[in-house]
């Protein structure tokens, strides 16, 4: 049972780590995003309307920015991650 | 590089469900990974929406109606109506024996109905106790960001006309 349970490799470590600061990335992206949408609809609710097109592209911006890193963090699990067993 | 996966050597299931331990912190982490894009997604369609909302919602026209007499309202005593629309309840305060304040009833924080507390001079919401000036409608204390809408009043003989909304959103000193 133990060949099915391998050590990380050098290369698998360092791909762990940089999914890991593309998800922190994600994270706090997400979380400015949050902040953005409800600061626009308090001041949608106010009557205010000059900011709403500048807070849609921007969160479209930081969408793009949320897909690029899951892009990015794909393609080091896609480069790391073997997805054939070994043979026995 | 590896090569693209073939659906003989390789089935999809193998990508999302690794019989490896190591690997499910790649897969853990991708999925993830993308469960946080889609909840950004939601975001942007948040923002879509009040975009679409603020360019087919035109500019407001308000009627011009008596909502109530003055000699039917006595001091400190309140009346209730709706303005501009049927599903808009306000609050018309006669705080002194010359000055009438009419406010939207709604508390800008989550909507709840406002009174006006005679004792202490003020609109309080008893949800979350936002309370209110209701000289100005302006926030006093409590959760609500905005002041009161306020509805703008015009005597005209014995009665007394709403002419308009005023939501109040310019910072005043």
């Amino acid at each position: 049972m133990d060949q099915h349970l391998p050590e990380q490799s050098p290369p698998q470590r360092r791909g762990l780590t940089a999914i890991d600061g593309a998800l922190a990335l994600i994270a706090i992206l997400l979380i400015v995003q949050m902040w953005l949408l409800t600061a626009t609809l308090e001041s949608f609710l106010a009557g205010h309307r000059e900011g709403v097109l500048p807070a849609a592209i921007i969160s479209g911006v930081l969408l793009l920015a949320c897909f690029g890193l899951y892009l990015f963090v794909r393609g080091v699990d896609r480069e790391v991650r073997p997805f054939t067993a070994p043979k026995r | 590089m590896k090569p693209p996966r073939t659906a003989e050597k390789d089935p999809l299931w193998r990508e999302e469900v690794s019989i490896f331990a190591a690997d499910e912190r790649y897969v853990n982490r991708r999925q993830f990974a993308k469960f946080l894009v889609l909840t950004s997604f939601g975001m942007f369609v948040g923002n879509v929406w009040i975009l679409v909302r603020s360019w087919l919602t035109g500019r407001p026209v308000y009627p011009v109606r008596a909502v109530a007499m003055v000699d039917e309202i006595p001091v400190g005593g309140v009346k209730l109506f709706r303005y501009p629309g049927p599903d808009d309840p306000c609050i018309l305060v006669r705080y002194s024996a010359a000055d009438f304040a009419a406010y939207s009833q709604k508390c800008t924080h989550l909507s709840c109905a406002v009174y006006y507390s005679r004792e202490n001079g003020r609109l309080e919401c008893p949800c979350h106790e936002g309370f209110f000036s209701v000289r100005d409608g302006q926030v006093i204390q409590g959760p609500p960001q905005r002041p009161l809408p306020r509805i703008v009043l015009e005597r005209r003989g014995g009665q007394l006309v709403a002419m308009g909304v005023d939501l109040q959103t310019e910072r005043r000193a």
